[in-house]
């Protein structure tokens, strides 16, 4: 908990200091990938693929692609999609997107699970369980390089503007919404680390401090935590509509699908 | 239990050349001095040891403890003598050996 009592009395620190203007966007050309932001040798690990330990789940991600969902259908995701890296390329850049089915947003975990209750009429994956992450990191892998490429849309603006209200809300016994430290902070330090700007474009990403592979959902609800809130469960529409704030935030920002992360 | 691993040599090398070998693997790397949500210890589970043998030639060898974090990455240099083969082990603390081979042509 000690940990926590520095986080927050740094927040409070940074947060005295600044003004009480409101929040303002972070205009599209400024806006920086959270890579920009860690120590030199966490960006190496990311950028060699030997050393990069998200790329171990790419290959757990990739045997369960090709193996057998284990549903009523027999399928494996292969047999459907074919080679992730034709079929898959660019998906994961386009994710949160709009289902048909459910009348709003998915992310891309959600998406995954939906292809395997209706499709493999398997059982879903649980949210952060390895083979959901696995598989998710595999799929987002293939957009590597590729842009961000999440748009608004008469469909998704409503959910971008309900992402938006959430981030720019203050909650927590801290009282602290997203947007300021991300929007008005970024870049200046928080218990001796840099605040990033919150571009969510290398998720799934390998934690250090997690020392495993976890989703977008999980850091938004660690940093609920950090704020003192309650944070939303595991695929909470609200935690989907942040997401995709997130996500069309940093639209243009190439997708580092394995990122490494302090 | 011991998950995948990531290797790397150079494909190709001219004798007497230094080349970088790196090797990362998947282990949780468990140190048994945490306790779970309900207050009872996680048992200690790591890998012990990691071997790396150039055509059965011993060139590199670690000793992991607990302060390893979770899936270790070592990276060592040696120099190109031969063409064949470079092999790596990882022995757990169960005695579970998990090995991996690559190749290398040295001109």
């Amino acid at each position: 908990m000690s940990r926590l009592t520095a986080l927050s009395a740094s927040l409070l620190t940074a947060l005295l200091a600044t003004s009480g203007a409101l929040a303002a966007e972070i205009p599209l050309d400024q806006r920086r990938s959270n890579n920009d932001f860690v120590s030199a040798d966490t960006r190496a690990m990311q950028s060699d693929d030997t050393a990069n330990p998200g790329m171990l789940a790419v290959l757990d991600g990739e045997a369960i692609w090709n193996a057998k969902g284990g549903g009523q259908s027999s399928k494996s995701c292969a047999d459907c999609h074919g080679d992730a890296a034709v079929s898959m390329k660019g998906v994961a850049a386009r994710y949160p997107a709009f289902s048909a089915v459910l009348n709003r947003p998915v992310d891309l975990e959600q998406r995954i699970n939906l292809s395997r209750t209706s499709d493999q009429k398997a059982e879903a994956f649980a949210f952060e369980s390895k083979e959901l992450l696995a598989l998710t990191v595999y799929v987002a892998h293939q957009s590597r390089g590729m842009p961000d490429a999440v748009e608004e849309t008469a469909q998704t603006k409503p959910f971008i503007e309900a992402g938006r209200t959430l981030f720019e809300r203050r909650e927590g016994q801290l009282n602290l919404s997203c947007a300021q430290c991300h929007d008005e902070n970024w870049g200046k330090k928080l218990s001796g680390s840099i605040i990033p700007q919150a571009e969510p474009t290398g998720y799934p990403i390998y934690r250090l401090e997690w020392q495993e592979v976890g989703s977008l959902q999980r850091r938004l609800r660690e940093c609920m935590y950090a704020v003192r809130a309650q944070p939303f469960d595991y695929g909470a529409p609200e935690l989907v509509d942040l997401e995709l704030y997130l996500m069309w935030r940093a639209r243009g920002l190439p997708m580092e699908t394995p990122a490494v992360r302090p | 239990m011991i998950g995948r691993a990531l290797t790397h040599v150079p494909a190709s090398a001219k004798r007497g050349d230094i080349i970088e070998i790196k090797a990362l693997i998947s282990h949780i790397m468990e140190t048994g001095y945490r306790v779970g949500i309900t207050g009872q210890p996680i048992p200690r589970d790591i890998i012990e040891d990691f071997v790396c043998t150039y055509n059965g030639e011993e060139i590199f060898r670690a000793k992991f403890y607990p302060a390893i974090a979770a899936n270790p990455f070592m990276s060592f240099f040696t120099v190109a003598t031969e063409s064949g083969t470079i092999a790596f082990s990882w022995t757990d603390q169960h005695g579970a050996t998990q090995v991996q081979t690559a190749a290398i042509t040295v001109e």
